[in-house]
C-alpha cells in the first residue's frame, strides 16, 4: 500500500470509467461501461481517504463495509475485497453496476462535495468481476436441515434470500412465473448495462449450491401460497414478486398501436430478445422513427437508449418537472444524453393522436411549471393554461412506474395489504401477517432498487432461519 | 415436462393436444389459458385450456394454424415436448346456475367456449350451443357439444353442414323463440361484436371471450389492454371474458393487426415443418 498522506490523496484525479464512445455504443447492444483495469481499480482505490467516520458506509443501504474493501483494492488483495463486499452484499456484480450510487454510499463520500467521491461502484463491479472470472468455487453448504423454502419470484429479492438460505443449509426452491429467471434483472434492465451473462453466473452458483428453480410457475394461480404449505409441504414461503403492473397515462390516444408501457417494449426487446434478426416476437418498427418516452427514471431511460440501439430516427424524453428532478441515476442520464437521446422537460401528454389505422402519429404536449414542493419534498408540475402544442411521434413508451401485481395476492386474501396494494410486513424480519409466510423487494415498498430488494431479501432469510430453527427445536421438544 | 401425449386433427388446419402437465389440469376452471413457447427465440402464445383431466393430469388444447408458432405447435407428436408451458392463467368464466344459457363459439372459438359450456351445463344451466365455421370441414367438437347441450345448432357458411347462414342468424331466432338468461360467446372479433348486438335489444347479459395479443398473460406488460366502459383492463388479468355490451370491439380488431407485415414476413420466412420440429427437439 502507497504510503500517501491525506492531502496527496486529496489531489488525486478520479479514475473515470473506461467506456464506449457514444458513436459505436449506439449500434449493438453490448456493454456500454468496459470496467476498470487492476491498475485503475487501485489508482483509485488510492484516493479514499479512510475516514474515522466513514459516512460512505452510512450511505449504503446495506451497510457494506466499503473502507475496508477498498483498502484492499488499494494493495491488491482482490479476493479479500471480495469477500467483504459479499459479507453485505449478494449480489455486487449488479449492484456494481446499477445502484444509485451518488445518493447512497458515493453521495455521502467525504470527497463529494468537492465533485470528486471515490467511484466506489466502478470499484465494486471490478471486484465483483475480478471474483467471478477468478474463483469458481461455489460458496460451500452446511450440512441439510431438513426444512424446506419455497422462494416466489428470482429478482434480487428472492435470489438474496435464496443464497442466504441454502448458506443456512435449507433445502430452497425458487419458483418464476416467467420462462427465464431473473425477475427485473432479466426482462428489465438492458444488456448494454447489465450483461445477461452476469445475472445467469449469479444463477449458477446458486444453482451449483442446490438451489432448485421452477419456471412457468404462476404461484397464486398453479400452486397458491397455501399449498406451497400444506400440500406441498415447504415450511416457510418467501414472497418476492416484484412490483410488475405497469402504470399508464389515464389520457384519450393511449390505446393507439405505437404506445406501449416501457415493460412492453422492454421485455419484448430483452426477454425476448426482438432485437435478434430470427426472434419470433414481434416489435413495432423503431429504425427511422420518431419515439418519445414518458418519465425520466431508469426505466425510461432504458426504453430511450434501447429505441436509440433500433436505430430510431429521434428519440425524445419528455419530463413533467425540470432534469434536476429526473430520478435516473446520474450515469444513465449522462449515456442516454451522450447517445444522442433528447430531454424535453416540463411538459406533459394530454392526447395521443391516431391515423385512421389506430397507429399512433403525434402526441400533445402540455407546458408545464414547478410549484410547491409535494409530500416527498420534489416540487410538482402545474400545467399552464393554454400552452399546448403536438409533436410529431410513431412510437410512445410510457415509464411512469409499477404497481403490485395483484395476480399472487388475490389467491393469497389473509395476506395483509396496504392501500397501494403492497404486502405488509414487519420490517426487520419480512414476517407478514401470515404465518410462515416472508415477504421483500418491490412487492412490500412499491418500486425502489436492487440493492433495497436485496437487503429486504437477505433480512428475511435470517427471519426464517430463525423461524425454522425454532420450529425444528419445537419438534424435538415435542417429540 | 409438457409432454404431449395425443395429437389428432379435428378439423381442417385445427389440431387437438394432449399434454402431461398434472398441476395445471388440477387447477384449471373454464375459461382460463396457458401460455405456450415453443422454442428458444419463440413468442410466448395465449391458448385456452379446453379440457382438463385431473386424474390423467393432462389438459387439452386446440389449436388453429394460423401463423408461425401455432405452425410449429401443430407440428409437433405424440413424445414431444412443449418447450415453455404456464398456467392457468386468466380469471375463470363465473358459472353459476343462471337458468338458459346460449354459448357460441365462431371457428376455433368453439375450443374457447367449449369448457365454458361443459362447466354451465353441470351447474345445472340448461345449454344451447350454437357453433359455426365456413364450411362443414372448419367445424369441431360436434358431439362433444351436443352432449351437454339441450339443443346444438350448427352453421356453416357454404351450408354444407346446418343451416347455411351465421351464428348470429341462429342466435337470432333462439332468441326470438326462447327466453334466455346469458349469452356466452368466443371468436373472431367481428362475430363476437355481432353477437353483443344481437343480444343488445335483449338485454341479456352477454360475455365476450376477448382474444387480444399478449406477451407474458401475467398482467407484467400491459399488451393485452381491452377498453371495456371506456376503463383499460388487462385481459391476462382481468379477462379474458369481459361485458360483451360494454367492449370496444373496433379497438380490439385494430390493436390485433398491430403486426400483420411482421407476421406476414415471418410465415414466409419459414422452413419447412420438419426443420422446425428438429429444432424444437434441440432446444428442449
Ligand atoms: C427497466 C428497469 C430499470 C431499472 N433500473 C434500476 C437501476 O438501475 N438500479 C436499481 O437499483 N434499480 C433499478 N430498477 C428497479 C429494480 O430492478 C427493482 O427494484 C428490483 O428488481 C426489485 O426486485 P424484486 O426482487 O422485488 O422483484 P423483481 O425484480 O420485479 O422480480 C420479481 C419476479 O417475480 C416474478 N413473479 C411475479 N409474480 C409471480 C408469481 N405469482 N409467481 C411466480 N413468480 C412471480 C416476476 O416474473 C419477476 O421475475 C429498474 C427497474 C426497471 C423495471
Ligand atoms: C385468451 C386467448 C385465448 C386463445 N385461445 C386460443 C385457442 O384455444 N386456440 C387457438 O387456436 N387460438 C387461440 N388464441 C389465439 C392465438 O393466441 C393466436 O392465434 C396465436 O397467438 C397466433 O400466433 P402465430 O404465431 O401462430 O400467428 P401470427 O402470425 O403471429 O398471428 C396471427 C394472428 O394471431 C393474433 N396473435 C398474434 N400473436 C399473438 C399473441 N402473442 N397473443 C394473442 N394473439 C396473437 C393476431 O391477431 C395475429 O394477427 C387465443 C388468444 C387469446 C388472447
Ligand atoms: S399479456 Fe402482458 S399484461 Fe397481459
Amino acid at each position: 500500500m502507497s504510503e500517501r498522506t491525506r492531502r496527496e490523496r486529496m489531489k488525486l484525479d478520479p479514475v473515470e470509467m473506461p467506456e464506449r464512445s457514444a458513436d459505436s455504443r449506439r449500434t449493438d447492444f453490448g456493454e456500454v461501461n468496459e470496467g476498470y483495469t487492476a491498475e485503475l481499480a487501485m489508482a483509485e482505490a488510492e484516493r479514499c481517504l479512510f475516514c474515522a467516520r466513514p459516512t460512505c458506509v452510512e450511505g449504503c443501504p446495506v451497510g457494506v463495509d466499503i473502507v475496508n474493501f477498498v483498502h484492499r483494492v488499494e494493495a491488491g488483495e482482490f479476493e479479500e475485497a471480495a469477500a467483504v463486499i459479499s459479507a453485505d452484499n449478494s449480489l455486487p456484480a449488479v449492484c456494481g453496476r446499477v445502484c444509485p450510487q451518488e445518493t447512497q454510499c458515493e453521495g455521502a463520500c467525504g470527497l463529494a462535495k468537492k465533485g470528486k467521491a471515490i467511484h466506489i461502484g466502478h470499484l465494486e463491479r471490478f471486484v465483483a468481476d475480478y471474483a467471478r472470472d477468478h474463483d469458481h468455487a461455489p460458496a460451500p453448504v452446511p450440512s441439510p436441515t431438513g426444512k424446506r423454502v419455497a422462494i416466489v419470484g428470482s429478482g434480487p429479492s428472492g435470489i438474496a434470500c435464496a443464497s442466504d438460505l441454502v448458506g443456512l443449509g435449507h433445502e430452497v426452491t425458487v419458483f418464476e412465473a416467467l420462462h427465464e429467471v431473473g425477475g427485473v434483472l432479466a426482462y428489465g434492465i438492458p444488456e448494454f448495462r447489465l450483461p445477461k451473462s452476469i445475472v445467469a453466473a449469479e444463477m449458477d452458483q446458486l444453482r451449483a449450491r442446490g438451489v432448485r428453480f421452477e419456471t412457468n410457475a404462476v404461484i397464486g394461480m398453479v400452486d397458491t401460497v397455501d399449498d406451497l404449505l400444506s400440500v406441498e409441504g415447504y415450511d416457510a414461503v418467501f414472497i418476492g414478486v416484484g412490483a410488475g403492473l405497469p402504470r399508464f397515462l389515464n389520457v384519450p390516444g393511449e390505446n393507439l398501436i405505437g404506445v406501449f408501457s416501457a415493460s412492453e417494449f422492454l421485455t419484448r426487446v430483452n426477454l425476448m430478445r426482438a432485437y435478434v434478426e430470427d426472434s419470433d416476437t414481434a416489435l413495432i418498427e423503431v429504425e427511422g422513427k420518431a419515439v418519445v418516452v414518458f418519465g425520466a427514471g431508469n426505466t425510461a431511460m432504458d426504453a430511450a437508449r434501447t429505441a436509440v440501439r433500433l436505430d430510431a430516427a429521434s428519440v425524445t424524453i419528455a419530463y413533467r418537472r425540470s432534469r434536476e428532478e429526473m430520478p435516473a441515476r446520474t450515469e444513465e442520464l449522462d449515456h442516454a444524453e451522450a447517445e444522442g437521446v433528447r430531454f424535453e422537460t416540463l411538459v406533459g401528454p394530454v392526447e395521443l393522436h391516431g391515423d385512421d389505422d389506430g397507429r399512433l402519429t403525434g402526441v400533445m404536449l402540455q407546458k408545464m411549471i414547478l410549484g410547491e414542493p409535494d409530500a416527498d419534498g420534489r416540487r410538482s408540475p402545474v400545467p399552464v393554461p393554454e400552452q399546448i402544442r403536438e409533436i410529431p411521434v410513431d412510437v410512445a413508451i410510457v415509464a411512469i412506474g409499477n404497481t403490485p401485481n395483484p395476480l399472487l395476492l388475490r389467491a393469497t386474501p389473509d395476506l395483509e395489504q396496504s392501500k397501494w396494494g403492497t404486502v405488509v410486513v414487519d420490517h426487520d424480519t419480512g414476517q407478514t401477517s401470515k404465518p410462515g409466510v416472508f415477504a421483500g423487494g418491490d412487492i412490500v415498498t412499491g418500486g425502489a432498487t436492487v440493492i433495497l430488494a436485496m437487503g429486504a431479501g437477505r433480512r428475511a432469510a435470517a427471519a426464517i432461519g430463525e423461524f425454522l430453527g425454532s420450529s425444528a427445536e419445537l419438534e424435538e421438544e415435542l417429540l | 415436462m409438457n409432454t404431449i401425449v395425443e395429437s389428432r386433427p379435428v378439423a381442417s388446419e385445427i389440431t387437438l393436444l394432449r399434454i402431461a402437465a398434472p398441476k395445471i389440469a388440477r387447477k384449471h376452471r373454464a375459461g382460463q389459458f396457458v401460455m405456450v413457447r415453443v422454442a428458444e427465440v419463440g413468442e410466448r402464445i395465449p391458448l385456452t385450456i379446453a379440457d382438463s383431466d385431473p386424474e390423467a393430469g393432462t389438459i387439452t388444447i386446440v389449436v388453429q394454424a394460423v401463423g408461425k408458432t401455432t405452425e410449429m405447435l401443430t407440428s409437433l407428436g405424440v413424445g414431444d415436448e412443449i418447450l415453455d408451458l404456464a398456467g392457468p392463467l386468466g380469471t375463470p368464466s363465473e358459472v353459476e346456475d343462471f337458468g338458459t344459457v346460449i354459448v357460441v363459439g365462431g371457428g376455433v372459438g368453439t375450443a374457447v367456449s367449449y369448457p365454458t359450456a361443459v362447466a354451465l351445463s353441470k351447474a345445472g344451466n340448461s345449454v344451447i350451443s350454437i357453433i359455426g365455421g365456413r364450411s362443414q370441414e372448419n367445424l369441431f367438437f360436434e358431439d362433444e357439444l351436443a352432449a351437454v347441450s339441450t339443443e346444438l345448432h350448427v352453421c356453416t357458411d357454404d351450408g354444407s353442414a346446418g343451416r347455411r347462414g351465421l351464428v348470429t342468424d341462429a342466435l337470432a331466432d333462439v332468441l326470438a323463440a326462447t327466453t334466455v338468461d346469458r349469452v356466452l360467446c368466443a371468436g373472431p372479433v367481428v362475430m363476437m361484436e355481432a353477437v353483443a348486438e344481437v343480444t343488445r335489444p335483449y338485454d341479456v347479459p352477454t360475455v365476450a371471450s376477448l382474444n387480444p395479443i399478449m406477451v407474458d398473460g401475467t398482467g407484467m406488460c400491459g399488451g393485452c389492454r381491452v377498453s371495456v366502459d371506456g376503463t383499460n383492463y388487462f385481459a391476462c388479468l382481468d379477462g379474458p371474458d369481459f361485458d360483451a355490451h360494454l367492449v370496444d370491439f373496433p379497438l380490439l380488431a385494430q390493436r390485433n393487426r398491430a403486426y400483420v407485415d411482421f407476421e406476414a414476413k415471418r410465415r414466409e420466412a419459414m422452413q419447412p415443418c420438419a426443420a422446425v420440429s428438429v429444432d424444437v427437439e434441440a432446444a428442449t
